[in-house]
């Protein structure tokens, strides 16, 4: 099985020109990981155990099944190398210009075209619950990828635990609205503070953290907060989480089916779609805000020194920036945008628990942000609609669904290393709006 | 100390560990001039500076700061950011530390953050775009315009400061300097990799920042043609010590700076041997 493969390898050599990962070079890597995996796997596959019939140990070999494995290795990173080379970022290609100026008047169009259609969507998929459901899940975690853009790609403080603020904004509302009986909209802003509240006090003691360090700790800032929850029974109920969380009213007006309902006001006929439409468009709504305030804080003076912060804390040191209101303000809003979100997770659902909010949650949100090109608002709400979009369209590939999904993540990352909106538009220009190339735009240390 | 001195530094000290980068270094700079700090590779020039403006906390010793005005700094007892933000002293660095993924116009307006923050009404006005806050902005670019042009990269302002080429990007370091409004500059090794052109033209730059917005200007400098031309006084370090201090005329004669940069003849160390009776 492998003679047929260095032939292959020499032919797209030739056709492609795979002038920077030569067939040597390629063959190498693809041994050394087939070497690898041989010795990963001759352990836990070539060798099975079992206990016999009189509780003995019994063992038999499966070199069959290793050495298909191993082979799976070698040819996948054979065809990894090569995709790389194809797909992989070139210098010296050029598009005509006219390809260009249509890209970059399509570039400019998308954002105002998915606008629309957001808008339109609750009317032309009125009849789809379906539909609708997933639109304001999505919609959810583009307003999260937004608030954990201005920490991650403003800033470039890498935050694994983000999913904690989004917790402390569910849990806020659930508490005050079940223990006071206090209305959504004034629990709002309360979630919202209270969230960067909790944004600042994780600050502190990350202050002077970078990198890998900064990650690991706002990780198990995450976790404590999720075990906080689950372990403060008296308070949040523990497990059990917290139910019977009031639904959204329009201005005090309940959405229900009942005599002082919306429908009985408007004199309409009661259809639970009506709620479902109006939470729709009071996400996109949250998630518009975000969006606002983070172009306006992008061209204040904070905006700017975050990002200069990202590109180098020592030259903003130098100019007389002070480098801890800075990250603790990015944190803080970042906090505050996850806590306005986990308030309309809260009001939504009518349930919390601990188990909407685990790391997988942080991971996912942290991966709509470095698929969508760290720092970029179109790009981050691309990749919410491809990421969350896409774990509902592979739905059908049941226990696979993970496998392809993972695959489609790695060949973008081959295809595009800096996300799918990598360049960095400037925030104030003289003369030329001119995008700054992704390869000069630094990814921050934390 | 008279009132005509912007930096008194007396008795400065600077301990790594065991190791005594600065060791006891007086000297002072006077407003208006610009002091030319030399020495060889490893004299402590850099640790000095970065004492200065607040990269590192001396072990001992102070640095008065006296502004025109008369307001008086310790600079041993501010740190880190308080030194540009209070006492305005600005610096560059040996290697270039610009904002690469940031606009030639937006690393000067990153430099005007404090005075940016106070007139958006820390954010808040800015975000309703209240009509103080975009004069302040106008100003604001209007200041980095001027910069930009007074280093010759006003074509270069909305590119990428990364791109720049070298020479270029120095100059914007200095003008991001400028913007800080310092009353001291401080500029580490500034010529550093220009050509002759090059550092012709910031010769003339530093001259007519000197002369048109009474600066003081504090530099680091191994281009002796940067050296001699410009400064008004020159001091001379090695091994954390004050060797010479004076006019450059003065200090390009001292015997001990040559021996210092070029070493002395063996016979030479033979007789100072025997002078102290050895």
């Amino acid at each position: 099985m492998v003679s047929p493969v260095p032939a292959a390898v020499a032919s797209a050599a030739n056709a492609t020109g795979v002038a920077k990962a030569g067939i040597a070079f390629i063959l190498k890597k693809s041994l050394i990981s087939a070497l690898v995996a041989l010795v990963l796997f001759s352990l836990m596959i070539g060798v099975r155990t079992d206990v016999g019939t009189a509780g003995q140990l019994v063992y038999w070999t499966r070199f069959g099944e290793l050495a298909a494995i191993v082979g799976a290795v070698f040819v996948g990173s054979i065809l990894v190398e090569l995709l790389r080379g194809w797909f992989g970022p070139r210098e010296g290609v050029q598009l005509p210009q006219g390809v260009q100026r249509g890209l970059s008047w399509a570039g400019r169009l998308i954002g105002p075209a998915a606008l629309v259609f957001a808008l339109l969507l609750p009317v032309i998929f009125y009849d789809q619950r379906y539909i609708l459901d997933l639109a304001i899940l999505v919609l959810t975690y583009i307003m999260l990828g937004w608030g954990l853009n201005v920490v991650v790609g403003l800033a470039g403080l890498l935050d694994l635990g983000y999913v904690a603020f989004y917790a402390v904004g569910a849990y806020s509302y659930a508490l005050l609205a079940t223990n006071f009986g206090l209305s959504f909209w004034i629990c709002l802003p309360l979630a919202g503070i209270l969230a960067a509240f909790w944004g600042i006090l994780l600050g502190f003691p990350v202050l002077r953290l970078r990198g890998d360090y900064l990650a690991i700790v706002t990780l198990a800032f995450g976790e404590i907060i999720r075990l906080v929850l689950l372990n403060w029974q008296d308070l949040t109920g523990g497990p059990n989480g917290i139910s019977g969380i009031p639904r959204p009213t329009l201005f005090g007006i309940p959405l229900s089916s009942g005599e002082d309902g919306l429908a009985a006001l408007l004199g309409i006929e009661f259809s639970p779609t009506h709620r479902i439409v109006f939470l729709f468009y009071l996400i996109l709504a949250l998630a518009l805000i975000t969006n606002w305030v983070t172009i306006r804080l992008r061209r204040l003076p904070i905006g700017r020194a975050w990002e200069a912060m990202r590109e180098d804390e020592v030259a903003c040191r130098a100019l007389g920036i002070n480098i801890t209101t800075t990250k603790l303000t990015a944190f803080a809003t970042g906090a505050m945008f996850g806590g306005f979100a986990g308030a309309f997770f809260a009001t939504r659902q009518g349930f919390i628990s601990p188990e909407s909010f685990t790391f997988h949650e942080s991971a996912l949100v942290l991966a709509i942000v470095v698929l969508g090109g760290m720092g970029s608002q179109l790009g981050v709400a691309i990749a919410a609609v491809t990421l969350i979009g896409g774990f509902e369209l592979f739905r059908g590939l049941d226990q696979y669904r993970m496998l392809v999904f993972g695959m489609a993540m790695v060949l973008l990352m081959i295809w595009r290393p800096r996300g799918l909106v990598g360049h960095r538009a400037p925030t104030v220009f003289l003369e030329h709006n001119r995008a700054i190339a992704a390869d000069m735009v630094k990814e921050g240390r934390g | 100390m008279s009132n005509d001195h912007i930096l008194v530094v007396d008795q400065l000290m600077m301990r790594f560990g065991g190791i005594i980068a600065v060791g006891g270094l007086s000297f002072t700079a006077k407003h208006g001039e610009i002091t030319a700090l030399i020495g060889p590779n490893g004299a402590g020039k850099t640790t000095v500076f970065n004492c200065i403006t607040g990269f590192y906390r001396p072990s001992g010793g102070e640095l008065r700061l006296t502004h025109p005005g008369g307001a008086t700094f310790q600079l041993e007892k501010l740190n880190d950011f308080r030194i540009c933000k209070i006492a305005k002293v600005a610096r560059t660095f040996q290697n270039i530390r610009l904002f690469p993924g940031m606009t030639a116009l937006e690393n000067l307006m990153v430099a005007q953050h404090n005075a940016l923050m106070r007139a958006s009404g820390m954010t808040f006005l800015g975000l309703f775009g209240v009509p103080s806050w975009r004069a302040a902005e106008q100003r604001a670019i209007d200041r980095a315009k001027f910069w930009l042009d007074r280093v010759g990269l006003i074509a270069r302002a909305d590119d990428a400061a990364g791109n720049l080429p070298y020479g270029d990007q120095r100059r914007l370091e200095i003008a991001r300097a400028m913007c800080t409004e310092p009353a001291l500059l401080c500029l580490d090794e500034p010529a550093a990799g220009l050509n002759a052109r090059e550092s012709a033209g910031l010769n003339e730059l530093l001259l007519s920042i000197r002369a048109e917005h009474g600066t003081s200007v504090l530099l680091i400098e191994h281009d002796m043609s940067v050296v001699m031309e410009i400064s008004d006084h020159v001091i001379v370090l090695d091994h954390g010590t004050k060797i010479a201090d004076g006019t450059p005329r003065a200090v390009r004669d001292d015997p001990k700076v040559i021996a210092a940069y070029l070493g002395v003849e063996d016979d030479e160390v033979a007789a100072v041997e025997r002078e102290l009776g050895q």
